[in-house]
């Protein structure tokens, strides 16, 4: 069949339709572009920083891969080949000050490693090694000149005879140009250019230049930096430096489920460290509390507003809505003069003799005051639900059900619930995702063992500065939520959900 | 047709509207940084005020400097710095310099002498804790306690070590929330040296002691987060005794008037400082610089402690320190540094703690649920 214009209705139609199509689509551009740019990307991009551990193979370039011959499990340091590639690292991030944040970073694997960086940083421009520098410079002047160097560097064979030496320049010309804005070809090597030289030269290469090395002494840079620290002849510190050299990691995920990758593989964190998964489990008790509590108090509300009379209904609701508008801080500091010790609550109770005066409740700083306050903040997500699904059940089906013979509980238990649960199921998923997630009022009144695992994670994005676990922490709670979402909607059903009428 | 081009148009001016307002750094104006409240308001009088009449540059006060370490992180990844000039403290200070978000500062090209002509380095001396760290303050976090509820026939608390005698002072008791401080106190109201704290809290052995020690108060204790919640507690006798900062007690007892004593024997010493953050373009540096240069020198640091009672870091500051501004009481008796106050003192040891603090705080968490 052809349309007017001679081409195929099918085709036609599909092109007209393609083109509505297209254009609706740039009418929800602005907003879809927002989303993504705002909220789709910023969160995949802080969900990867759970795994990603680039710095140490950026920072540490030479060592890593130095490190791959040593033995990790075997009791000794590594050999003098991977101390001259830190050497070589250590000064090159020193300049760029990468070393200490590094150092940061390791710190979360092995405690001490901060200090133990921050002051290698320091130290490491002070290395003897300044004798290779005087030993070549002393047998040739061309050693001495920046622009001698600059021309060897560009001279293929000389690039293949000296392979080490060739790798740092070309790291130290990239710094002098990148950090201190001036001209390799006019400045003279620092001396862990010579020591590579040396090094080279010492592993039987030819120089441009030759030079005889049997005056120099060598230096052992294994023994300057253990005379920095310690630490750095410590297998242990080099076991982190290694296991922790990929471009990603897992360390953050198994730290933020309490193992730790120990000597034989994954292994439990020592008991007094184990912190997360007590955390999640408080979190997900005191988030189903709080959904329970909702639902209790929430229902008769909503049956309250679905059957009163317009008038009283919509005052009802105004009560409703009213504490919604009030800002929460200001809710949830409310809720610390009622509940607490010399609080209103304790001094009626005492008033009316309940409780003696030195045996007032402890209600807030720990569950109870979380639940309390939270239950009371999200009821009007519970309530709203509720009562836009009560709304349209029709009254006469309770009247019907009575004048058949059902008693009240009968009544509502088999005609009225069973129609009213879509929204007991719109409310809970409401109050409880919303809940596993709250940080400001448990952070305000939960005490030490009120809080939630949200407010790990805010302290360590702001505090702590460990965005990689707080990332771990994060996508684990999303994965579970959306697990749960996911069995919901297998037991339930969430077609059998309803947020209105 | 027509209604999807107006609103295309709309999307694209906001958006351009948006970019422009937050690349808009006004050539004469910049954002300095700090904790808002009292502290804010000293610095505005001591500092912002004068600078911005001698200078006629205007400055914002941005009041986020308790997130000021994410919040800078985040600049600079998206490598946008929309901060001039950051106030955090000393351990931040150090935390920052490490991540490579603070600038490294030569603390005797950056700051004025002292009015003797004492280098900054000297005058300053051991409050320059890191290499971009630009003091202000020194500050302590020590002990207010009510003296309505001292029990009768007891000296009231001189110091932090009868935080640990619920026997003689029984009651509720605030603490901070994080193990700083809390653990040092512990071992040495433990009966260890001052001078052996730091290396037993390395061992299992010495955090294991301090547990223990914290363990005999623990159900009596409220742990904070704000260092406005102790004061609150105070002033509402929902503590006998809390740690806060010095400050935030004096303002309960000087300006509110409440029953609350202090007991400064063992305080924490600290310090407060600003911070510059990396990648400022010339100009928005030099104009910094300038700013620095100012606030920072003698007589703007004991300014400053005519409305707060933190002391100056600067030891040529100190004989300078007046009256308070409105209350008009002398402010030296309130000083962390009045030798009175200052029989026993602990300094924090920053770079201890940039060590130790992760491992240290999963396991005081650990320890706080347990």
């Amino acid at each position: 069949m052809l349309a007017a214009d001679g081409r195929p209705l099918k085709a036609s139609l599909n092109r007209a339709l393609r083109r509505q199509k297209i254009r609706a689509l740039f009418l929800i551009a602005p907003l879809l572009i927002f989303i993504l740019v705002s909220f789709v990307m910023p969160i995949f991009d802080m969900l990867l920083r759970s795994v990603e551990n680039q710095i140490v193979g950026n920072t540490l370039p030479r060592t890593v891969v130095a490190l791959q011959d040593w033995d990790e499990n075997a009791d000794t340091a590594p050999d003098e080949v991977v101390f001259a590639a830190l050497y070589t690292d250590i000064a090159l991030a020193a300049e760029y000050k990468t070393h200490t944040r590094l150092g940061s970073r390791l710190n979360y694997e092995m405690t001490g490693i901060s200090s133990l960086f921050r002051k290698t940083g320091r130290a490491v421009g002070r290395f003897e090694t300044d004798v290779y520098t005087e030993a070549f410079q002393a047998a040739d002047p061309a050693y001495a000149d920046p622009a001698q160097w600059a021309g060897w560097m560009q001279d293929d064979n000389i690039r293949a005879a000296l392979p080490q030496t060739t790798n740092t320049y070309d790291a130290w010309a990239q710094m002098i140009v990148e950090e201190e804005n001036d001209i390799p070809a006019e400045e003279e090597p620092w001396d862990f250019v010579y020591t590579a030289l040396y090094a080279d030269a010492a592993g039987g290469a030819a120089l441009p230049i030759s030079v005889d090395l049997s005056a120099i002494e060598p230096v052992s840079l294994q023994a300057s930096f253990a005379e920095i620290d310690e630490d750095w002849i410590d297998p242990d510190v080099w076991q982190t430096i290694k296991a922790f050299s990929p471009s990603y990691t897992d360390g953050y995920f198994l730290n933020a489920v309490d193992l730790l990758r120990g000597a034989d593989g994954v292994e439990q964190r020592p008991e007094n460290e184990r912190l997360y998964i007590g955390q999640f489990i408080n979190t997900f008790v005191m988030s189903l509390s709080i959904m329970g509590m909702c639902v209790l108090l929430g229902y008769p509300i909503a049956w309250l507003l679905a059957n009163l009379p317009a008038r009283s209904a919509n005052l009802l609701m105004i009560l409703v809505l009213l504490p919604f508008w009030t800002s929460l801080l200001v809710r949830t500091s409310a809720w610390k003069v009622l509940l607490q010790q010399q609080g209103v609550i304790n001094d009626l109770l005492v008033w009316m003799r309940i409780i003696a005066d030195d045996g007032r409740l402890t209600m807030i700083n720990n569950q109870t005051g979380t639940i309390i306050a939270m239950t009371h903040i999200l009821l009007p997500f519970m309530i709203l639900p509720l009562y836009s699904v009560m709304k349209t059940i029709p009254p006469s089906y309770l009247r019907a059900a009575k004048s058949l013979g059902a008693t009240d509980w009968t009544a509502f238990w088999r005609v009225y619930f069973p129609q009213s649960v879509p929204g007991i199921g719109a409310g809970c998923i409401l109050v409880f995702i919303l809940s596993i997630g709250y940080y400001i009022t448990p952070e305000l009144v939960g005490g030490t063992k009120g809080v939630f695992i949200s407010n790990r994670i805010a302290f360590h994005i702001s505090s702590s500065l460990n965005w990689g676990l707080a990332a771990a922490l994060g996508t684990i709670l999303l994965t579970v939520v959306m697990v749960l979402y996911w069995m919901y909607d297998k037991i339930v059903g969430i077609d059998n959900v309803k947020l209105g009428g | 047709m027509k209604t999807t081009l107006k609103l295309m148009a709309t999307t694209c001016l906001t958006l351009t509207a948006t970019m422009a307002v937050a690349d808009g750094h006004m050539a004469n104006e910049m954002t300095i940084v700090s904790w808002g409240g009292a502290y804010s308001a000293s610095q505005d009088n001591a500092y912002h005020q004068p600078y911005i009449a001698q200078s006629g540059i205007s400055i914002i006060n941005d009041e986020s400097a308790s997130e000021a370490v994410a919040k800078l992180r985040a600049m600079n990844e998206a490598g946008n710095i929309t901060w001039d000039l950051v106030d955090v403290e000393a351990a931040d200070a150090i935390r920052l310099c490490d991540e490579g978000l603070a600038m490294e500062v030569d603390v005797d090209e950056v700051l004025a002498a002292a009015p003797d002509g004492t280098s900054a380095t000297d005058d300053f001396g051991g409050a320059l804790v890191s290499d971009c760290f630009i003091p202000q303050i020194v500050f302590s976090t020590t002990f207010g306690y009510r003296t309505d509820m001292v029990p009768e026939g007891v000296e009231p608390p001189s110091g932090a070590c009868d935080v640990f005698d619920l026997e003689t002072y029984p009651g509720k008791r605030a603490l901070n929330r994080n193990p700083i401080a809390n653990m040092e106190w512990a071992l040495l109201c433990d009966g260890v040296a001052y001078e052996d704290v730091y290396d037993m809290l390395e061992t299992d052995e010495g955090q294991a002691q301090a547990f223990a020690k914290l363990d005999t108060i623990k159900d009596q204790t409220i742990w904070w987060t704000a260092g406005a919640e102790t004061p609150q507690l105070l002033a509402d006798g929902e503590i006998f005794m809390g740690s806060t900062y010095n400050g935030r007690l004096f303002s309960l007892i000087a300006e509110q008037g409440q029953p609350v004593g202090m007991a400064w024997d063992w305080q924490m010493f600290d310090l407060d400082g600003w911070v510059i953050p990396t990648g400022l373009s010339e100009d928005r540096l030099a104009r910094t610089l300038d700013y620095v240069y100012f606030a920072t020198d003698t007589q703007r640091l004991a300014d400053q402690a005519a409305y707060i009672s933190y002391g100056p870091t600067r030891q040529s500051s100190a004989p300078l320190v007046g009256k308070h501004a409105t209350l008009g009481i002398d402010m030296a008796p309130h000083m962390p540094t009045e030798p009175s106050n200052a029989e026993n003192t602990f300094y924090n040891n920053y770079l201890w703690w940039a060590d130790y603090r992760d491992d240290l705080d999963a396991k005081f968490q650990a320890w706080l649920a347990q």
